[in-house]
């Protein structure tokens, strides 16, 4: 029973670099997933007030699938399914024999993306509703385009609204990645498991690694917070 | 291979999975039943008087709330594997070494921080004149709690709640990676089988997206029942 702490050290003697290279990729997973995610929110949002009974229905099948079945799931079929299909493809249409392997850091992103979009699509078409009616009328009124009234009225204002839930969805982004892990992208969550292997030191390992999630989640709270405050800036409360 | 046959596949996989249902609700149930028990500590502690209950509540809820589920299950399940010895001395290493106990443990855990945060909410809704007038009627402050506060904070908890225990059902999966064969876990023993792990996983995909259905409907029906009253 020892803890000692010279194994998190930098350089060759210890681990502290791949770990802290291992938050970079978190970071990077986190961003580009997240990004690709509200892109896709804003899409499935889009498809879900749209008059077409065909897209309401395509983006609530979407949305209900990947919010009702787990994360880790999405990784398998993505990761073995995309796998198992382009070796298909090499097969049978390019005549190429052998197991074509994805590779996992894009496809851990995609995997990631896909059920932030699922949240994300949720909040963002609370935030459009919440904009309020009278806004639209008047836009109409003065005579805006139906793209004109989105961009220039509708868009700013949800923006504001929606930055609140999309803080939440952010900070689940960035658990979810954990989850990349499984798929063998080198993350915090896998420097980890690397180095508690090298050294049989696993909750050394581990609580390290819960350690530098808390303190993203810490630092990421305070930045949105900031842009929050930003967002607020003009708005009358109350009024 | 045509469709048919994808189908059938797809069909028996579900049938074959479907073992590992119980397990998986086991999982859910249990933790969800420890950590709400846990949860309504935590939310008393989050709105009592002393500093020290305060600040030591919200930082299990932070701690939990913003870490990875898998960081946690690892924790305990290979991270207390640095001090079996200290374990065995206090004859806790038998519980460690079972995957099922800390599985149970690091959902228990998490649920307890998520639920305590809706109960506080819930607890934080009632209005201050009821406290008020069951303190002026001389009820004891145990009964304040339990006949005014508290069903009106799981009145008003209750849809949040229902998607927690969504999002837990959702959790048990990450059980599969410390070595229990619930849905997910045979789903991987499967894929590895059969070679198929895209319709495989789908299956598996199909089976929570059912139990999550019937979850969520039937607490429909429960609040709809309580919205009547």
């Amino acid at each position: 029973m020892r803890m000692e702490l010279g194994v998190l050290a930098w350089g060759d003697g210890g681990w502290g670099d791949e770990l802290a290279r291992g938050a970079m990729v978190t970071i990077a997973i986190a961003s580009a997933a997240y990004l690709v995610g509200s892109v896709l929110g804003v899409l499935l949002a889009a498809m879900k007030l749209s008059g077409s009974v065909a897209l309401r229905w395509l983006a609530t099948a979407y949305t209900t699938t990947l919010r009702g079945m787990p994360e880790m799931l999405v990784i398998y079929i993505v990761f073995f399914g995309g796998g198992a299909l382009a070796t298909w493809i090499a097969a049978n249409i390019l005549g190429i024999r052998g197991h074509v392997d994805l590779p996992s850091f894009a496809v851990g992103v995609v995997c990631i993306a896909l059920s932030v979009a699922a949240y994300a699509c949720e909040v963002i078409r609370g935030a459009v509703l919440a904009v309020p009616r009278g806004q639209i009328e008047a836009a109409q009124a003065v005579g805006m385009t139906s793209l004109q009234r989105n961009r220039l009225v509708v868009a700013p204002q949800a923006f504001r609204l929606a930055l609140p839930g999309m803080t939440n969805v952010w900070q689940f982004t960035v658990k979810d990645t954990a989850l990349v892990s499984i798929i063998g992208v080198t993350e915090v969550m896998r420097s980890a498991s690397i180095g508690s292997n090298a050294t049989k030191q696993p909750f050394t390992f581990y609580l390290a690694a819960l350690v530098i999630f808390i303190v993203i989640a810490y630092l990421s709270q305070r930045l949105f917070t900031r842009l929050q405050k930003s967002a607020d800036r003009g708005v009358r409360w109350g009024a | 291979m045509g469709g048919l046959d994808h189908l059938g596949f797809i069909l028996d996989t579900v049938f074959h999975l479907s073992a590992g249902i119980p397990r998986t609700l086991v999982l859910a149930a249990v933790s969800l039943a420890i950590g709400f028990v846990l949860a309504v500590g935590v939310a008393v502690a989050l709105l009592a008087s002393n500093p020290a209950a305060r600040k030591l509540a919200a930082g299990y809820v932070y701690v939990f709330r913003s870490s990875p589920l898998l960081v946690q299950i690892f924790l305990i399940y290979y991270g207390s594997g640095q001090f079996r010895g200290a374990l065995e001395v206090l004859g806790l290493w038998h519980f460690f070494r079972e995957a099922w106990f800390c599985a149970i443990l690091a959902l228990t855990l998490n649920t307890g921080a998520y639920t305590s945060v809706l109960i506080a909410g819930g607890l934080r809704s009632v209005p201050w004149g009821q406290i008020e007038a069951a303190q002026a009627v001389g009820m004891s402050r145990y009964r304040v709690f339990a006949s005014i506060a508290f069903p009106q904070a799981l009145r008003h908890a209750l849809p949040a709640y229902s998607n927690e225990v969504v999002l837990m059902i959702k959790a048990t999966a990450l059980a599969s990676t410390i070595t229990l064969l619930e849905i997910t876990g045979l789903a991987k023993q499967l894929s590895a089988e059969t070679y198929r792990p895209f319709e495989v996983f789908a299956a598996a995909g199909i089976i929570y997206i059912a139990l999550n259905g019937v979850v969520a409907g039937g607490f429909g029906l429960v609040e709809r029942a309580l919205q009547r009253r």
